[in-house]
């Protein structure tokens, strides 16, 4: 009959779209001129060859290196509907970067990463599959388990890493083993939610967002990823990562 | 409650009753073998934590995954993205 017909159609396309889920990538970049375009060429590869829809929102912060007129091109290229400009007068931060980007985001899930090519697409689909299996409100990238890892890390650098990671989860048992990585999938509820909890800055904001998310009840699940360091262009953050670390830590386990 | 208060609740407790032990504060009248046992026990749990954090840290340090293969991926991918983006009119 007509409906059984329908249904292996439907059953044939794409489940997700079926359901009508949408994939926004948040994209903050400053300086990431060289970067930008082959993050977005592997981004737009993942998705195509996975199927499920999908918007990339830049958001660059007035990066004196011209990531913009780079972002425009790549607009022009993969259209208008994939690629979304909402770049920002000024350097104002990452996580202002965040506010600005979901508020312009039209999927139901939003995805976070860095433009720097230290977060590999090719885990998207991963993310994706995993958040579907449980239905968790947020999946995030862990370099410390299964088949996760870095490169190009020295001995202190790891050392520091694994320290750090150590004594957070000692202090504040968060339930996730990698608190201060960034790459992450959150249904856009949630993460409007967190964005609005969440008062600090840099590695501590990672932090504070899955500490929180755990505070609030939502499910947590983990993908392991490999975290390639950045190739062009340089570290914005840095200086007294280490000291910022230990202080933000403390406040969390505090106010917890 | 906070992480911070878990930690005091539960710190004073094992500080209370090493302290009933070892300075057999209610009285029980308990043999002194129980104090001379209970009496170095805040060292040896600082020790036992201690070497515990050292040993995981360095198991983790050491079997911390170098990811040369997606490396090695990433940057042949790199080469075909300009490529490809340099055929699609991208001028960089
Ligand atoms: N819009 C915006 N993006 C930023 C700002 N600061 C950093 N970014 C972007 O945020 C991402 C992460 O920044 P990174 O400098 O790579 O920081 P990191 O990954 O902790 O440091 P590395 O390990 O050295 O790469 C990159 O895509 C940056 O371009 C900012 O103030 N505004
Ligand atoms: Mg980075």
């Amino acid at each position: 009959s007509a409906a059984v017909q329908v249904s292996s159609v439907m059953r044939s396309t794409n489940k997700s779209q079926q359901r009508g889920d949408k994939y926004s990538v948040l994209l903050p970049t400053y300086n990431e001129r060289e970067n930008l375009p082959l993050i977005i060429w592997l981004l737009v590869k993942y998705f195509g060859d996975s199927g499920y829809d999908f918007e990339i929102i830049v958001i660059d912060d007035g990066s004196p290196d011209g990531t913009l007129q780079v972002a425009e091109q790549l607009q022009k290229i993969y259209g208008e509907d994939r690629i979304l400009l909402r770049p920002r007068a000024k350097k104002l931060g990452l996580g202002t970067a965040y506010i600005h980007g979901i508020q312009h985001a039209t999927g139901n899930f939003v995805i976070i990463m860095d433009a720097d090519l230290s977060h590999h697409p090719k885990f998207i689909p991963r993310f994706i599959e995993k958040q579907k299996e449980g239905g968790y409100d947020l999946v995030s990238g862990t370099r410390y388990r299964g088949d996760g890892g870095v490169y190009g890390w020295d001995l202190r650098r790891k050392l520091i890493s694994r320290g750090a990671n150590f004594l957070t989860q000692v202090l504040l048992r968060p339930g996730a083993s990698d608190l201060t990585g960034s790459f992450r999938l959150y249904k856009k509820e949630v993460l409007e939610r967190l964005v609005e909890r969440c008062v600090s800055k840099g590695y501590v904001f990672q932090m504070e967002m899955i500490v929180r998310a755990r505070q609030l009840g939502y499910s947590v699940g983990e993908v392991p990823i490999s975290f390639v360091d950045r190739v062009y262009g340089e570290s914005k953050l840095g200086g007294n990562e280490i000291v910022s670390f230990v202080k933000g830590l403390l406040t969390l386990f505090a106010t917890t | 409650m906070t992480k911070l208060l878990e930690w005091l609740l539960g710190v004073s407790f094992v500080g209370i009753a090493w302290g009933l032990v070892t300075f057999d504060l209610l009285d029980l009248q308990l043999p002194s073998v129980c104090k001379e046992v209970a009496w170095p026990i805040p060292v040896y749990l600082l020790v036992v934590f201690g070497c515990y954090s050292l040993a995981t840290v360095g198991y983790r340090v050491a079997t911390f995954n170098d990811c040369e293969d997606a490396a090695k991926e990433l940057q042949a991918q790199i080469k075909e993205a300009k490529e490809d983006l340099k055929q699609k009119g991208l001028k960089m």
